[in-house]
């Protein structure tokens, strides 16, 4: 007798697979056709010009100045071809202390208006790249408006989308009762019709109405005890059903986004800045959390870099108070359960976004899959184990690759039996 | 069946067919108790339908209601996150702890800044066997009933401000008028502890520090001052033995340095089958009043009662100085077993051999000196030259100070730590003058039942939350570190002199430039601030001197001492002695209110959360009681009540007595547990005495059942279960003593373990096992606290533990073996008077044709592909079918909640408790079944650090709790398909030899072996041949 423990735990994955395809799918259908469209925004203005200024921009400016009007350690740079031409623009960034120096009166106003905080000289920047740069610039502060029109529809969308497998199960139920009462309808027509037809000449006698037959027949189904259970039963098993998918979501957080103490965007930091996850979350190749960041992490830019933003004077007034910050958990794992962050990152390879969504574009930080043990299951089951250049494994993959032609995968090591993440 | 010659009895209770044991023989779990103290809602048993219902009722609509909202959890990180933290990372840091005289290099686990579990130090060589008590003292540091601030008086709001300004005023008026000042200490092992008080005494020259110890040794020192000239304590060493002989001394349970003692001694036991290995052991005698832990590991042991004892000693020392050509001294015959076999065998052993003495007379230590002296033991055994300060206690001075205090002479006392009113025989008396003395402020860490009396209480924080360096042995320093900040408002002992001596009072700097010019002298390397961080990172530094060696001439008045134990001790005396002793958990009861300590079964008893008197079965039958009548235990007026436990082993005519219990002010877990006996010790000659004379003994008439625990999980057929042999059996054959079951088929006989239902399980990558030598496990319990702390095991308390409801996943089985032929049926029924005795360490054993896999029904219990019987309690819903299909009942039913329950009052009831709660480890809720899961947190993070760091796993990376708590390495745990790991290799020498399986009939071929029990006896065969001659 040797029940291995995956026959066990069968049970529970494939209850929820299906409806978690449907969430899958529902949800890409429901965030492409935004994301396509911010997109092709982005990329009717631009041309070469812009995509290369952006690269210019981000890799040079982007640490003082925003695209926008808003002032970060320098101005915001929105407008910036407007109040001066070209020439003035180009002479600036390669040497702006030359120009304080020559006295010219524009720069010495920015200079003084900027508590004589000297810009860095680009002098290896070409004519070309600072055009790119204000090229960007420009192209940006007229897509920006359009694209967060589309982020706020993706934001609004995306309830919805969480919300969505009972919902369209509901309506593709309500939909199908509706069709079978039509084909009940219909039937009862032709029913009519027909029995009319072979009754010819003998109307007199069935001249009742259609109305009255229909009601006989109808109290007759309804008198049917045969009928009536048949009703009962299969409403108590749609109950029952219900029930049983509802207790499954308990518990399930899946799409939970609430608001947080300070209004941090992943977006803006992961996305835009392409800042790596690491820098912040400094646990996750080491240890089981990936780490809330302490204070003095954000400090790190966020001392030079929008002092004066009210989100991030919490930051300052959290370090000052000596009070922590308290941070909306998101991702929660019951406390039965164990969960490695560097096993997964460090050892399997696998990205931040598989698990976590596409948090470069979350504003607001959400739970996009449901860390129910059947999804976890699910990945452990189709997942190759990332087996290269890591001696741990040779022998597992060399027994592996004695026994079977298929590629090792992370169930043929034990990762579906219950003590490798509960005890 | 083959090569059993043995039956082996648990307990009494099973000789006495109790009606109690009898019933709970035949079932898994005892049924609940008739009169409940829980109402049934609590008690997991309780059948009533409507609290059934109600509870459902609630349930669902708790459900529902829990359902509607997300419940908000919080992530708060650090505000500025300290470098080399990382939380859910342990950090590690090297300490030492230090209780009176006890010390133990360790390492402590921290996780987000408090300490989850304590280790030894490898690095501490010499020091790093710990036991129960060292792991223990973990939850100290969390014990909720602590004070939390400085106490004047009964203020507790009073600020360390405007206690220093009153006490330094107080102390300025009495060293104007040069009035008194004594310092009150246990055993202080750390010597710039040492020089704070001498800093202190410079400032204000009237000051005295008076030592003293609960379990003192004083008279040891006070002989070899007189034999040799040195006032101290020798260090000894174990390993190099080949003869020991232990007078009245428990060198493995509780004289001086028990643990560093067994993990020497454990070296001369250690012996391999293969055809080269080693085959000899050392023998080891042990003549004492109770069954203490050492006395049960002896292979002779004789009881003798402690109005003999000295005379054991003299004749000893005549036999050996008979043929060694010593002088011989005037003593009365004495007529004990096994004396002459001991006396030869200390001959043949000559410098190898070591006698040792646990009785604190000065005058039967100088023979035992003299002995050792003739033997040549001086210089390998036994070393003056680098001796041991683990005891400084001077009992002479002691008693001055009580009478001291008596008179009113001292105008200002200060206890470090002690707490004498409690643990001193005159404490009633100090407890009447303590509220005279003028000044008196101690910096115990609670109002005990000393600093309760005192005006002022200057709570000294635990050690894991303070600096401070010990010298446990000349020329081995080790530093302690604060592994958590102060947990209440305390400051150190040291800081709070120096700033009354009026000095700088950074106690840590003040080490730091002690050891710069103490220790860093004697042969530190590098510069200084290298040196002293590598010393607080390896938490020890040795010099030199540590290593010296030197043979001792023994200058002493042999003469005097026997006359002295001539007018001490009788040969035979007929009257009831008394003998008090020290339990191996308790110790002296100074770190009582430990609930995992109170729960520790004493490894011999097995029982816990009491004392109780012990008395042979012969003297109970003579005196009328039995187990558990209460009775009254009077020494000249002095009187305690006490249960009675019938104890094999105990010698007739005596009744011990553990001290250590009946704390009055210490807590909730030791307050009222036992009866305190420290007031029945004695002084003879001004030394301490644990055996005071002459006692009557009453019946009560109250009963008071002791929890015992041996008796609860049955293992039925120990033939298969314990497998022993002597030594020169084994030297023949190295099968012996081992049972092989055979099964007889159509085809012939055939291994039990060839025929097989099952189809088995294949171990690709690792294969964990675990191989216990019973020949060097001797009983102590460390393991058991040590997964007691690794796993978060509740403390279930007195009445459960009657109710044999325990929890704990390691338990140490303890058997006694019967004299009689296995054929004398009639003799098996009577209790051995001196019983063999063995202990076996029981776990889960991880089978292979898991019996409790095959019948649960939600599949909570599964195999793992590395060899591990997993428990998943999330899964399990209480059926038990497992426990009652596990043939070596290792698995415990939670049959409450423990924690947040005041019912189970202990740790898990409160915040601070919970702190000690391992963050790896889920804390089981009601319901669930749990076992020893072989650490299996510990094999994932071993695992996993090996494939972040892109490499296989190295033998040693992963160790279990058991296994590393060892003081002896009876345990070794290990990955069996490796074959370089300790474990193959071991497993490979023993395959054919001493290495079996329980129960190895029943085939569920476990991952667990045990290898014999060698015992270094004559064969059976040849005792009975000198029998003939004589």
């Amino acid at each position: 007798m040797n029940i291995p423990s995956r026959e066990g735990s069968k049970f529970f994955p494939n209850f929820k697979c299906s409806k978690q395809l449907i969430a899958f799918a529902l949800t890409l259908v429901l965030s492409l056709p935004f994301a396509v469209s911010a997109q092709d925004a982005a990329a009717d203005a631009g041309g070469a010009d812009v995509a290369h200024g952006e690269t210019v921009f981000k890799n040079n400016c982007a640490q003082c100045h925003a695209i926008t009007d808003e002032r970060v350690v320098g101005p915001g740079l929105k407008g910036a071809t407007s109040r001066n031409d070209m020439a003035w623009l180009t002479k600036w960034v390669k040497n702006s202390q030359a120009m304080i120096a020559s006295g010219d009166p524009y720069a010495v106003k920015i200079y003084n208006e900027y508590s004589k905080a000297q810009m860095t000289s680009f002098p290896g920047l070409s004519e070309e790249d600072i055009k790119a740069i204000f090229a960007y610039v420009d192209n940006a502060a007229t897509a920006a408006p359009a694209e967060a029109a589309a982020g706020a529809g993706a934001a609004a969308g995306a309830p919805a989308a969480s919300s969505g497998p009972s919902d369209l199960f509901m309506i593709v139920l309500v939909a199908l009762v509706v069709v079978m009462l039509l084909v009940l309808g219909v039937l009862l027509v032709i029913v009519t019709i027909l029995s009319k037809a072979v009754a010819g000449g003998e109307a007199s006698e069935g001249d009742t109405d259609f109305m009255t037959r229909l009601g006989n027949s109808l109290k007759g189904i309804v008198a049917d005890p045969a009928i009536r259970s048949a009703v009962i039963w299969v409403f108590a098993l749609l109950a029952l059903k219900a029930t049983v998918d509802g207790a499954f979501g308990v518990g399930v957080q899946q799409g939970y986004a609430p608001k947080q103490p300070i209004a941090f965007s992943h977006k803006l930091h992961a996305g835009e800045y392409k800042i790596d996850c690491n820098y912040c979350h400094t646990g996750v190749n080491r240890g089981r959390s990936a780490h809330i960041p302490s204070a003095n992490i954000c400090m790190n830019c966020h001392g030079v870099i929008k002092k004066e933003s009210p989100e991030i004077q919490k930051i300052y007034t959290s370090i000052e108070n000596d009070q922590p910050i308290e941070w909306v958990r998101v991702h929660t794992l019951p406390d039965f359960a164990y969960f490695n962050h560097s096993q997964h990152v460090n050892v399997g390879g696998v990205e931040c976004e598989t698990c976590h969504g596409e948090i470069g574009s979350m504003e607001v930080i959400q739970q996009r899959s449901s860390l129910t043990m059947g999804w976890c299951i699910d990945c452990h089951r189709t997942t190759e184990v990332n087996t290269k250049d890591n001696k741990y494994y040779d022998n597992l993959v060399q027994l592996h690759a004695s026994e079977s032609q298929e590629a090792l995968k992370v169930e043929d090591i034990g990762g579906l039996e219950c003590s490798k993440c509960h005890y | 069946m083959k090569n059993t010659d043995k039956r082996y009895w648990r307990g009494l209770e099973e000789l006495r067919n109790d009606e109690k044991f009898v019933k709970n023989a035949g079932s898994e779990f005892a049924d609940a108790p008739s009169d409940t103290q829980y109402e049934s809602l609590v008690d997991g048993t309780g059948s009533n339908r409507r609290d059934f219902l109600k509870v459902l009722g609630f349930g669902m609509a708790a459900v529902s209601l829990a359902a509607c909202e997300t419940p908000v959890k919080k992530a708060i990180p650090y505000v500025n996150k300290p470098v080399g933290e990382f939380p859910t990372l342990a950090n590690w840091y090297a300490s030492s702890y230090t209780e009176g005289g006890d010390y133990a290099s360790i390492l402590v686990k921290t996780r987000e800044g408090r300490p989850i579990k304590i280790e030894p130090n490898d690095l501490g060589k010499g020091f790093s066997g710990i036991g129960a008590r060292v792991h223990a003292s973990l939850l100290g540091l969390y014990d909720n009933e602590k004070l939390r601030g400085p106490k004047k008086g009964d203020d507790t709001k009073v600020s360390w401000e405007a206690v220093d300004k009153d006490i330094m005023a107080q102390l300025g008026q009495v060293a104007a008028k040069g009035g008194a000042i004594r310092i009150l200490s246990n055993t202080v092992l750390s010597p710039s502890t040492k020089a704070v008080i001498a800093d202190f005494t410079s400032k204000y020259p009237t000051t005295q520090h008076v030592t003293y110890d609960a379990n003192s040794v004083s008279a040891l020192i006070q002989a070899n001052e007189s034999s040799f000239g040195k006032a101290v304590v020798p260090s000894y060493d174990f390993s190099k033995v080949q003869t020991v002989v232990s007078i009245g001394a428990d060198f493995q349970g509780s004289w001086i340095s028990p643990e560093i003692f067994a993990g020497q001694f454990a070296e001369t036991r250690r012996v391999s089958s293969t055809k080269d290995g080693k085959k000899d052991m050392s023998r080891h005698y042990q003549f004492e009043t109770t069954l203490s832990l050492t006395g049960s590991n002896a292979d002779y042991r004789t009881a003798v009662k402690p109005s003999q004892i000295g005379l054991v000693v003299a004749s000893l020392y005549n036999q050996v100085a008979a043929k060694l050509g010593g002088k011989a001294i005037p003593s009365a015959k004495v007529d004990v077993a096994h004396l002459d076999k001991a006396a030869n065998d200390l001959i043949a052993a000559k410098a190898n051999a070591l006698v040792v003495c646990g009785v604190n007379d000065p005058a039967v230590q100088v023979i035992v000196n003299a002995l050792n002296s003739l033997l040549g033991s001086y210089g390998t055994t036994i070393n003056l030259e680098a001796p041991a300060y683990t005891r400084q206690g001077n009992d002479v001075a002691m008693n001055q100070l009580v009478d001291e205090i008596k008179g009113g002479k001292v105008d200002a006392l200060f206890v470090l730590g002690a707490n004498p009113v409690y643990d001193h025989p005159r404490g009633a008396e100090l407890a009447a003058a303590l509220p005279k003395v003028g000044l008196s402020v101690a910096f115990n860490d609670r109002p005990d039942e000393t600093a309760s009396l005192l005006k002022f209480i200057c709570p000294a924080p635990h050690y894991l939350e303070s600096w401070n360096d010990a010298m446990p042995k000349a020329g081995f320093y080790s530093l302690t570190q604060p592994t958590i900040s102060l947990v209440f408002n305390t400051r150190q002992a040291q800081v709070s002199l120096l700033k009354w001596a009026g000095l700088n009072d950074d106690y840590h700097e003040y080490i730091k430039s002690y050891w710069r010019k103490n220790v860093y002298t004697q042969g530190g390397k590098g510069d200084y601030e290298s040196f002293w961080v590598k010393s607080l990172h390896d938490g020890v530094f040795m010099t030199p001197a540590a290593n010296a060696t030197a043979s001792a001439t023994f200058a002493g008045d042999i003469d005097a001492a026997a006359a002295s134990v001539g007018k001490q001790y009788k040969a035979s005396a007929s009257g009831l002695e008394l003998a008090l002793y020290q339990n191996v958990g308790i110790g002296t009861g100074a770190s009582a209110n430990n609930p995992w300590l109170q729960e520790l079964p004493e490894p011999v008893t097995k029982a816990c959360w009491d004392n109780f008197a012990m008395i042979s079965q012969h003297t109970a039958s003579e005196l009328g009681f039995e187990q558990g009548d209460v009775v009254k235990v009077d020494l000249n007026g002095k009187a305690i009540e006490l249960p009675v436990m019938v104890q094999p082993g105990q010698a007739n005519g005596t009744v011990a007595v553990a001290i250590g219990f009946g704390r009055e002010k210490a807590g909730k877990s030791a307050d009222g547990v036992g009866k305190n006996a420290y007031p029945l010790a004695s002084f003879a000659g001004g030394f301490l005495s644990f055996a005071p004379g002459e006692v009557t003994v009453t019946k009560t008439g109250d009963f008071r059942e002791v929890a015992q625990t041996q008796t609860h999980n049955t293992v039925m057929n120990r033939k298969s279960v314990l497998q022993e042999t002597v030594l020169g059996q084994f030297q023949k054959d190295p099968l012996a003593g081992r049972f092989i079951p055979e099964i007889h088929t159509s085809d012939g006989v055939v291994d039990a373990t060839d025929l097989s239902l099952w189809n088995g399980h294949q171990y690709k990558n690792h294969s964990w096992g675990m191989v216990v030598d019973l020949n060097t496990c001797y009983g102590c319990g460390s393991c058991v606290i040590g997964c007691q702390s690794e796993n978060n095991i509740p403390v279930v308390g007195r009445q459960e533990i009657i109710n044999s409801r325990e929890m704990h996943w390691m338990r140490i089985d303890r058997y006694y073996s019967s004299d009689a032929d296995v054929e004398d049926l009639r003799g098996l029924e009577i209790a051995s008077e001196n019983p063999e005795v063995t202990f076996q360490p029981m776990m889960c054993q991880h089978c292979n044709n898991a019996p409790c896999e095959t019948v649960c029904p939600v599949l909570a219990t599964t195999h793992s592909s590395e060899g591990l019987n997993q428990m998943t309690y999330n899964r399990c819903v209480g059926t038990r079918y497992c426990a009652n299909n596990c043939p070596y009942k290792v698995r415990r039913f939670n049959w409450f909640k423990y924690f947040d329950n005041d019912n189970f009052d202990y740790n898990f009831n409160n915040d601070l408790g919970k702190m000690v709660i391992n963050p790896e480890v889920t804390v089981r809720s009601r319901g669930v079944i749990e076992k020893c899961s072989m650490c299996v947190q510990r094999i994932q993070e071993g695992k996993l650090t090996a494939k972040r760091e892109r490499r296989q796993v190295k033998d040693g990376d992963i160790n279990v709790a058991c296994a590393s708590a060892c003081p002896t390495n009876a345990i070794t745990f290990g990955d069996m398909n490796d074959a370089e790991s300790r474990i193959s290799k071991l497993l490979s020498e023993e395959r054919e030899g001493r290495a079996f399986h329980m129960l190895e009939e029943i085939n569920v071929r476990p991952q667990v072996s045990y290898l014999t029990k060698v015992r270094n006896k004559d064969t059976k065969v040849k005792v009975e041949a000198t029998k003939e001659h004589a």
